[in-house]
């Protein structure tokens, strides 16, 4: 039902509804309130919904003072400078302070596109992951987004959301039941699991297709909340494959890759593989010509996949 | 209540408090003194039996390592027993350095990296008019603490959506850790750039005088339009003058026991 719609949009209008219901939630911009498609709501709620200008770190600490007095603020920016800019202010004001902000992110990695290698994120799930007690969520569609917003919402704590911000496939269908803590097991599997997030999540699925012609059976889990990440979903699934590769839209440095590490090396070591971006900066480019250069393609996970299962120990 | 014997008292207690571990923010912990005590004795509308009380006055104070003024002055409100008062940075204490509103009964913001609670003030003041509960908001900054940018990107912000129930002080002791504000990098003149900033301006050319204080807050009180920032004149260490006279090294200070008697008889 929200196919072909941009994922700003349809985030502010699911915000709308809340807003509507619910007079604590607030909405506080950094003069992205036109990018991140809220400036709606900045009209239609004066008095809750507003912009700071471009002051990322005023932005974070007038959420945390607002949290301090029973509200829930999302704040949003893209999303180096909603984390790596602010991320004192985000541990301390914040997280430390044990207060209920909500942070939006768009524009995640490469699909900044043609802001370049200074908008382009490689490193705010590391960033925030190594914050203690802040829940990371990469929505992977809008399906899985309009589930995801009131769980958001009823949780108390910093949640920050790595927002897509345009039109994004589809990957789950109607009957998709969403658990902010759980991960998705998206196809079962058995030879491989394909641990993904964000954007490659849709490229994993593609992947398993085209190792399904070879005769290999992937199984594909969406980590959609890469912090608290699923403990039991990734062992149960490693356990039975074998081995895996994680697909992200981020550095492998401190990413989903090292997230998954620091689960399997502990609890049920297999080999792993990793595709994202390899400790590079971004740069310039639309998604066809940046995938590729960044080998993020569904090819490049097959041949991971190919590589993590020649090193399983037979 | 004569605010003088009670600021007094504070300072008694602030010199125990550290005493005891020897150590602590001594010298930014005695100049807020006599402006806590205005606030917290007259001007605030707080129930130290009910601390997170709806619609309450808060004070958020953004200068974070003054934790030890403020927990002297909460203990002698009530809101907690004045014996925790000695166990300040002590394993497992709800008394730290830096301010900590899960801590602490009475503490309205967690502070202590510099210029976020101003920010979080200014979040708060913003609160209280969208819920319309008459609160008023006070907040404490430093002059130090004022080279921060987050400060003047919260000033302007303030400024902007009108908060007039934003009441914010700058405590002027004119000293940094690294040295005397003037000389690591000037934020004067304060007055002209809070008054560029779009905010009423109040300067208390004597910010240890509480009926000065007294007055300045009463008339910050009926400013219907702006924020109002009230720049305190003080002296770091206020109140006890062997330590006064170290100006910045009062920051963070080692207290023998011989000092600690020394600093308390002047207080008697």
């Amino acid at each position: 039902m929200y196919e072909n719609m941009e994922m700003r949009q349809v985030f502010a209008q699911e915000l709308d509804r809340y807003m509507a219901a619910d007079r604590r939630i607030c909405v506080v911009d950094a003069d992205l309130s036109k990018a991140n498609g809220r400036s709606s709501l900045h009209k239609k709620y004066p008095d809750r919904a507003f912009n700071v200008g471009v002051a990322e770190a005023n932005m974070i600490g007038v959420c945390a003072g607002l949290s301090s007095y029973g509200m829930i603020p999302f704040a949003s920016s893209f999303t180096p400078f909603a984390t790596r800019r602010v991320c004192d202010q985000i541990a301390v004001s914040c997280a430390y302070a044990k207060q209920n902000v909500k942070i939006i992110g768009s524009d995640p990695g490469l699909s900044a596109e043609f802001n370049g290698g200074t908008h382009m994120s490689v490193e705010d799930i590391g960033v925030i992951r190594s914050i203690p007690g802040i829940v990371i969520y990469e929505p992977v569609d809008n399906t899985q987004l309009v589930q995801a917003i009131p769980q958001i919402i009823d949780y108390y704590g910093v949640v920050y959301i790595r927002m897509w911000r345009k039109v994004t496939p589809d990957v789950f269908g109607p009957d998709y039941k969403f658990d902010l803590f759980k991960a998705d097991v998206v196809n079962e599997g058995g030879d491989v699991t394909i641990f993904c997030s964000g954007m490659m999540v849709a490229k994993a699925v593609k992947a398993r297709e085209m190792l399904a012609a070879d005769g290999i059976d992937a199984e594909i889990v969406n980590v959609h909340t890469i912090k608290p990440i699923d403990r039991t979903t990734v062992v149960a699934s490693v356990r039975k494959t074998g081995c895996a590769v994680s697909a992200e839209n981020h550095n492998i440095v401190g990413g989903l890759f090292a997230a998954l590490a620091e689960v399997i090396v502990a609890e049920a070591p297999v080999p792993m593989e990793a595709v994202g971006i390899r400790d590079r900066f971004g740069q310039v480019g639309k998604l066809n010509f940046l995938v590729p250069e960044y080998e993020m393609t569904e090819g490049d996970i097959v041949k991971a996949a190919l590589r993590a299962i020649s090193r399983k120990q037979h | 209540m004569d605010f003088r014997l009670k600021a007094k008292e504070i300072r008694r207690s602030i010199i125990e408090m550290i005493g005891h571990l020897g150590v602590g923010h001594v010298g930014g912990s005695l100049s807020i003194v006599d402006l806590l005590v205005v606030l917290y004795y007259k001007h605030m509308r707080i129930d130290p039996k009910d601390p997170k009380r709806a619609g309450r006055d808060r004070c958020i104070i953004s200068k974070g390592h003054s934790g030890p003024a403020l927990y002297a002055v909460l203990a002698d409100k009530g809101y907690f027993d004045k014996s925790l008062l000695l166990t300040l940075n002590q394993p497992n204490t709800t008394l730290p350095s830096h301010c900590d509103m899960n801590l602490t009964p009475g503490v309205d913001m967690t502070t202590g990296s510099l210029g976020q609670g101003f920010s979080a003030a200014v979040g708060a003041a913003k609160a209280a008019k969208i819920m319309g509960d008459g609160a008023r908001i006070y907040t404490i900054i430093g002059d130090g603490e004022s080279q921060e940018g987050q400060i003047w990107e919260a000033g302007m912000f303030a400024a902007n959506a009108g908060l007039n129930n934003l009441i914010a002080f700058t405590d002027d002791n004119r000293c940094q850790i690294d040295g005397d504000t003037d000389d690591i990098n000037r934020v004067e003149p304060l007055v002209d750039k809070w008054a560029a900033f779009g905010w009423n301006v109040i300067e208390v050319k004597d910010g240890h005088d509480v009926d000065a204080i007294d007055k300045a807050v009463t008339m910050a009180k009926r400013y219907r339009t702006r924020p109002t920032m009230v720049v305190l004149h003080t002296i770091k260490g206020k109140g006890v003058s062997f330590i006064e006279k170290m100006g910045y090294p009062n920051h963070n200070l080692n207290l023998s026991k011989e000092q600690v008697a020394l600093a308390l008889k002047e207080l008697e």
